[in-house]
């Protein structure tokens, strides 16, 4: 069973190469999609060329140019395609306006980037584990 | 209704009428006594000579006590109809004669009575001696009149003053109705003012004036207060308008201070979101990047350059805390109080259970006194009680049997919250920098930490309005007192 794509939707470059160091390290071998911002993950998901197959996850940052991230899981939560689609906050605030908001857009899991390179890498591997190999996703929707 | 709220017009009418009803009442009676006193003296005298005549011609009769020349002499008072009886007495107070003829007891009296002419029973009566000569007494001749005459008279002047007495007092009522306005008037139109400027707060009415007496004075006297009281409440307006511009004025100010501070606010909003996503991005890759050198690079590295990455790493993560906390301490600035009663000593025994089971290994001694209460923000108190438990447990780590205490005491009339350890302590000389912001009386290397809790922990204490003080002495542990 292939255990789904990770889309990692962060305009970092250096957050991108550490996010996918921790993970490779702990033989996380998904391919691993990125999003610079967040036309580019809307673009991924809704666009013309969007696979039909979902990301098992989203990890989204909050900051990011032109549509932040709130506005990226709005509309994920609001098409009927991706309703379902878990999506976990990876961000380097923890304000809790963004905490309440987060959830309140449907968030499926809300995580604070850590400054520690070595808690970042024990986040994203159990974040990998969990959402790719623990977690069961829910069913694909109708073709239509 | 009582007398005393009477109108004015009907109480001068009632006393103007009542002074002339009486005058002319105590008139009426002294003519009217007058009339009866003279109508009785003048029947009396009438009886008085009459009986003298009837006595000097009854002198035969009674001397040779013929009794039928008697009774004649007595019926000529039949010309007087005012005559209701008549009799001789012979001188030994016998009856000789009667008039009526043969008149009953009942009219004549048994015995004569001494002389003179007097009122008995409703009737004028005289005895009148019968002399001859004057000097020999013969007998005594009675007569008995009615006071018809007396009680005419005495009707006729009473009605005289009945009709007298009522022309004369609707007289009186007419001229008392048309003189009392000269009183009442003034009055009146000073009672009518007064009621306009009380009830419509319109003190440009005036009083009019009737004359110089003093009503006039009161009227002039009234007008005055009347203006001055208009100036007063004129100057009072333009007061009123000036304040109503000044408060104006100063409420548009307020407001755009307030916009203001509003601006500021959701600039340093904005200023603290930036720096809690922003900065920690760069130390984010200055950590992981050191990592990366530190795993992919090992063999490549001496001792001194992996020390040298150990310490990069060790910076990032302290200005990562260091960023956090001050996060914090804005956040304590800016979130929102809701005052409420707050369970301290249950929040204390909470915290004391995170930091236990956060360091199992530490063995200490907390002392947290049962009961103690506050008004407050929930949760800005339960980061003061943290900052300063989490200080007591760490500036008790190198001491043998370390003991923390929370209690509180009543002192000067307030609550005086206490948190007392016997750890380290600090020289009370640096004492006032003990909570400015990243300030440390301890080396890192001591004690660690960024010298932000206890700014924080002023922070709040400020904004619940209360003071936060502490003493100690080195190795001598410390004590923290505060108010809300």
């Amino acid at each position: 069973m292939n255990p789904g794509k990770i889309l990692l939707v962060e305009d970092n470059p250096d957050d991108v190469t550490l996010t996918m160091r921790a993970l490779k390290s702990h033989n996380i071998t998904n391919d691993v999609v990125v999003a610079q911002d967040g036309v580019e993950a809307i673009d991924y998901l809704f666009g013309a060329k969007a696979k039909a197959d979902l990301p098992a996850v989203v990890l989204l940052d909050l900051k990011l140019p032109k549509i932040n991230g709130m506005e990226v899981l709005q509309r994920i939560r609001s098409e009927e395609r991706t309703r379902l689609l878990p999506v976990v906050i990876l961000t380097s605030s923890d304000e809790e306006r963004d905490i309440i908001d987060g959830y309140s857009l449907g968030a499926n899991s809300y995580v604070r980037k850590p400054v520690d390179f070595v808690e970042f890498t024990k986040a994203a591997q159990q974040l990998g584990l969990y959402w790719l190999l623990m977690n069961r996703a829910p069913p694909p929707p109708r073709s239509t | 209704m009582s007398i005393r709220n009477w109108p004015i017009k009907r109480k001068l009418t009632a006393i103007l009428l009542l002074i002339s009803g009486l005058v002319l009442l105590l008139t009426s009676a002294a003519f009217v006594t007058y009339v009866v006193v003279t109508n009785r003296e003048t029947i009396r005298i009438h009886l008085a000579t009459r009986s003298r005549i009837l006595a000097a011609t009854s002198t035969a009769a009674l001397a040779f006590a013929n009794e039928a020349d008697a009774t004649e002499i007595l019926a000529a008072l039949q010309y007087d109809p005012h005559m209701v009886a008549g009799a001789l007495y012979n001188q030994d107070g016998r009856v000789l004669a009667t008039y009526p003829a043969g008149a009953g007891a009942d009219l004549i009296p048994a015995a004569p009575q001494p002389d003179g002419y007097r009122f008995e029973r409703g009737r004028l009566v005289g005895f009148t001696p019968v002399a001859q000569g004057g000097s020999q007494r013969l007998g005594t001749l009675y007569i008995a009149s009615d006071t018809k005459a007396v009680a005419d008279a005495l009707r006729l002047s009473a009605v005289i003053a009945l009709v007298v007495l009522a022309i004369a007092m609707l007289a009186a009522y007419a001229l008392a109705a048309a003189l009392q306005g000269r009183i009442s008037e003034p009055i009146l139109a000073l009672a009518e003012t007064a009621t306009a400027a009380s009830t419509r707060q319109d003190y440009s009415v005036r009083a009019p004036k009737f004359g110089d007496d003093e009503l006039g004075m009161l009227t002039d006297a009234f007008n005055q207060m009347l203006g001055r009281i208009e100036e007063q409440k004129q100057e009072l307006q333009q007061h009123a308008l000036r304040l109503e511009q000044r408060v104006a004025e100063r409420t548009g100010e307020l407001e755009k201070r307030a916009a203001e501070l509003q601006a500021a606010n959701s600039e340093l909003d904005a200023f603290a979101y930036s720096v809690s996503h922003d900065l920690r991005a760069p130390l984010r890759s200055i950590d992981g990047f050191s990592q990366v050198l530190l795993e992919d690079y090992a063999t490549r590295l001496d001792d001194a350059g992996r020390d040298s990455l150990q310490r990069v790493r060790a910076a990032s993560q302290r200005m990562a805390t260091l960023i956090d906390d001050l996060l914090k301490l804005a956040r304590v600035t800016r979130a929102e109080m809701r005052t409420e009663r707050v369970d301290l000593s249950t929040m204390a025994r909470e915290i004391v259970a995170d930091i236990q089971r956060a360091a199992p290994e530490r063995a200490v001694d907390f002392v947290i006194a049962p009961g103690i209460e506050a008004q407050g923000d929930a949760r800005l108190l339960r980061v003061v009680l943290d900052n300063l438990l989490r200080n007591g447990w760490k500036y008790t780590g190198k001491q043998a049997q370390p003991r923390v205490e929370f209690t509180a005491k009543q002192e000067n009339g307030g609550r005086v919250f206490v948190i007392k350890d016997n750890g380290a302590g600090f020289d009370m000389r640096y004492a006032d920098k003990l909570f400015g912001v990243f300030q440390r009386l301890h080396s890192a290397a001591e004690f660690e930490g960024t010298g932000v809790g206890l700014a924080t922990v002023r922070r709040i204490i400020n904004r619940h309005g209360g003071r936060i003080w502490a003493e100690s002495a080195i190795n001598k542990g410390a004590s923290f007192y505060f108010t809300l």
